[in-house]
């Protein structure tokens, strides 16, 4: 690092690359300073037009900034407990904030699953069941896609551009279009979902394909397999194990995905959690939070721990 | 040197025999996956028992969905043909039709005539007060509120003009007419006859085509006919529903002076007219005209779209500069302090698993509904994302750089500067730009709940279900964003990535 050496005089050659590198360094300096100049100006921008067009202004509103931790604490500790399994409240007081038995739904006359347990699990079967309806068509769909199965250009053309409209379409607006067919409940959540899924999972299985080792689909092509024969021994074996492991990260992906759209208006734990802490009732936003935040863990892990038993550490890629 | 390798049957059949693990398989992996494939299966049949998916699936009112759709891409223009008491007909346009308040189309046909018409029954006058006040009377502007108010003191015969005949000409082969209470409907080459009778309700004449339905005898007859729209008579009123494509009074709303002008009289207005409003010029009025269409509102939709985009690039430009300096701390080949390490990495776990839903619910409390609150929520969310992703790549990089750099003495900053950043540092600016581009989607759905940007907007659309053609158009600036930042980001991401693009 240290440079300032005195060098000894350089040879004509030598000062040409010296000065190349002068200029090569001075322009690439150039470019960063317009660069991250660029990106000031574009933020300074973006945050006063934030501000602007925000209900509350930031400064204004920073003072309330911890206000929610506020909203977080219930009454005693026991209340948290209390609301997640739906026990009666000594503060009963016939209003909506502590009403946790009525959520209760019994199974039999005796057992009753938490209300809270029930729409978390609602929310948990809304992603698994969209990830393997993504995965499925995303798997018939791929096969269509990747330039090294599917040799007509129009074909391929049209099922990316399928996959990418089926991705960028935003879920809020599938969700509330069945909403207004299918009425309220969480299959309006599972169709935007489940179509979303198609379009994501559709894109990362195609390229899992492009980059397949093609000799066993040589092998087959060679002793007269059909597509479908060359597809299914050629290169399902082969790619199998990183698409169940795109599957299982879209499921961690899904299970935040289906909360929000939840929240929404679709069915699941989002709705509860808006609405309670819309009305501020702490304990039963506090119970929520633990479940969603302990569940969104579990299933984590869970994906973790098969993924790397699936395929070793390389699947620990971005994946969208 | 050519080897016969082509086999017969026969030894196929004993190299098949003698290796049965090679052809075969263990038939413990062949019994796993039959297990997973009938899992996923009972899973799915389960499902289907949980969330009752048949039944709501036949429940559904698939007729409405098709209406639907088609409000995407088309609009109604819907007349009522009013018939009153004594046979005297009126032609009504709702209040907000798309034709504006004077509205004479061509496919509109009336015939007129004057008729004495006797305002003596005051039950008949209250009823039909309203609607006249509301809506714009066609043919009869006459008929104002203070002269119906004096008729309930006095009986009043007043000579009126009224509707004598209406056509309504859907297309070349799809036509409605009302004369005389008798509608004649004709729909490709079939024509079906209806009489209105006040005392016995609505009398199809013969049997009822495919396109005409009636629940009851004497109840209304809807008749359907398919894209281009469809009506429903009924003994006092046949309601017509003329759909048509595209989209109605997309840049002039109907109270714009430009409104229903062709592109050229609008030109002409704006660059040579004279002012239509004398306190500023033309092209002016005509922009805010566009802006504030009543409608479309588009400069409402084009300023949530910007929340958007916003939200999604402060959030992550946020993040990814909070993220930067907390992932040295989380790797452990660079901080070679186990407990410090945990402690970020829990740290970012903790803010990555409450969930970018939870965290614009509570921010949209902090800060009130806007951007605020979304980018926030995004900020902490992927502050936990990115840096869990950074100390990843940091610990896995090429040890030697490092070493180098520090065998030459070089203090521990320069050290990170030299032989850490370089390899890293594109990585890090790529999985930055990847959430930039995914976060201008997610940025979409947590807007629904309150947290700035266009979300709300849709979801507010929505929730009429009338204002379907507003989806379509912020649904195609969405797909249109998307995209655009999906190629730039792509883009940038594969010039600092070398060729591989992913």
């Amino acid at each position: 690092m240290a440079t300032s050496a005195p060098s000894p005089t350089l040879s004509d050659n030598g000062a040409v690359v010296e000065r190349h590198w002068q200029e090569l360094n001075l322009r690439r300096r150039t470019y960063t300073f317009i660069g991250l100049a660029l990106l000031a100006m574009a933020l300074s921008g973006s945050l006063w037009f934030a501000n602007e067009t925000n209900a509350g202004k930031f400064f204004d509103r920073l003072l309330y900034f911890f206000d929610f931790v506020g909203d977080l604490v219930p009454r005693d500790g026991a209340e948290i407990a209390r609301a997640m399994f739906d026990l009666a409240s000594p503060y009963d007081d016939g209003s909506l904030k502590y009403n946790y038995p009525e959520g209760r739904m019994y199974l039999t006359d005796a057992i009753y699953v938490p209300e809270y347990f029930y729409r978390m699990l609602e929310t948990l079967n809304i992603a698994i069941f969209s990830t393997i309806f993504g995965m499925f068509f995303g798997f018939i769909l791929c096969f269509l896609a990747a330039r090294n199965l599917m040799p007509n250009p129009w074909v391929r053309g049209f099922v990316r551009r399928l996959m990418e409209i089926l991705r960028a379409f935003p879920e809020v607006v599938i969700a509330g279009f069945f909403l207004a067919i299918l009425s309220l409940g969480p299959i309006p959540a599972m169709i935007a979902v489940s179509i979303h899924t198609v379009g994501a999972l559709g894109k990362l299985f195609f390229e899992v394909v492009e980059n397949a080792d093609m000799r066993p689909d040589e092998g087959l092509r060679a002793t007269g397999g059909n597509w479908i024969e060359r597809v299914w021994f050629g290169m399902v074996p082969q790619v199998l194990p990183n698409f169940m492991s795109y599957a299982l990260l879209r499921l961690e992906i899904n299970v935040r995905a289906s909360t929000i759209i939840g929240a929404v208006g679709g069915g699941g734990i989002g709705e509860p959690l808006r609405l309670s802490i819309g009305q501020g009732h702490e304990a039963k936003t506090l119970a929520i939070i633990i479940l969603l935040f302990s569940t969104i863990i579990a299933v984590d892990q869970f994906s973790a721990w098969l993924r790397r038993r699936l395929v070793g550490d390389q699947a620990f890629q971005l994946a969208q | 040197m050519t080897v016969n390798t082509m086999m017969n049957a026969a030894e196929m059949e004993a190299i098949a025999a003698r290796h049965p693990h090679l052809i075969y398989g263990s038939s413990r992996k062949r019994i796993r996956s039959a297990l997973i494939f009938a899992g996923i299966a009972l899973y799915m049949i389960y499902s289907w028992w949980f969330f009752s998916i048949g039944q709501v699936l036949t429940n559904a009112n698939w007729g409405i969905a098709g209406t639907y759709l088609a409000d995407w891409v088309s609009y109604e223009v819907r007349p009522d043909i009013k018939i009153a008491a004594d046979g005297a007909m009126q032609v009504v346009y709702p209040r907000f039709s798309p034709l504006g308040p004077d509205a004479k189309p061509e496919w509109v046909k009336i015939e007129t005539r004057m008729v004495e018409r006797a305002f003596d029954a005051p039950a008949a006058t209250q009823q039909a007060l309203p609607t006249k006040s509301s809506t714009f009377s066609f043919m009869a502007p006459k008929s104002a509120v203070g002269s119906s108010a004096r008729a309930e003191v006095k009986p009043e015969i007043r000579s009126e003009e009224v509707v004598s005949r209406a056509t309504i000409s859907f297309n070349s082969a799809t036509s409605v007419d009302v004369v005389d209470r008798t509608v004649t409907a004709t729909h490709n080459g079939e024509t079906l006859l209806i009489d209105l009778d006040p005392g016995r309700g609505v009398q199809p004449k013969g049997e009822l085509p495919d396109w005409a339905t009636q629940k009851r005898p004497g109840e209304k007859i809807t008749l359907a006919f398919g894209m281009t729209g469809w009506a429903d008579v009924d003994v006092e009123k046949v309601s017509i529903h003329n759909r048509f494509p595209g989209w109605a009074n997309f840049i002039f709303d109907t109270n714009s002076p430009f409104f229903n002008k062709s592109f050229g009289e609008v030109a002409g207005l704006i660059f040579a007219g004279e002012r239509l409003d004398p306190a500023r010029s033309n092209l002016s009025l005509a922009w805010n005209n566009i802006l504030y269409n009543a409608e479309w509102q588009h400069l409402d939709v084009w300023t949530k779209l910007l929340q958007t985009i916003v939200m999604a690039f402060v959030g992550t430009l946020f993040a990814s500069i909070v993220a930067f300096p907390l992932c040295f701390l989380a790797a452990r080949n660079i901080t070679r302090n186990g407990v410090l390490n945990q402690v970020t990495k829990r740290f970012f776990d903790f803010l990555r698993s409450v969930d970018m839903l939870i965290w614009a619910l509570f921010f949209t409390r902090a800060f009130g509904p806007g951007p605020l609150a979304g980018m926030s929520a995004i900020f902490f969310t992927d502050t936990g994302t990115l840096g869990k992703l950074y100390s990843e790549a940091l610990e896995n990089i090429d040890d030697k750089q490092r070493e180098g750099v520090k065998s030459v003495g070089a203090a521990p900053l320069a050290v990170q500067r030299f032989g850490v950043l370089p390899q890293v540092l594109p990585v890090f600016a790529s999985q930055a730009l990847y959430f930039w581009e995914s976060n201008t989607r997610s940025a979409t759905i947590i807007g629904a709940v309150g947290a700035g940007g266009i979300g709300l907007k849709l979801w507010e659309a929505m929730r009429t279900n009338s204002d379907w053609e507003n989806v379509c158009y912020m649904v195609i600036l969405i797909l249109v964003v998307v995209f655009i930042f999906d190629s730039v980001s792509n883009l940038l991401r594969s010039r600092l990535m070398g060729q591989k693009t992913h």
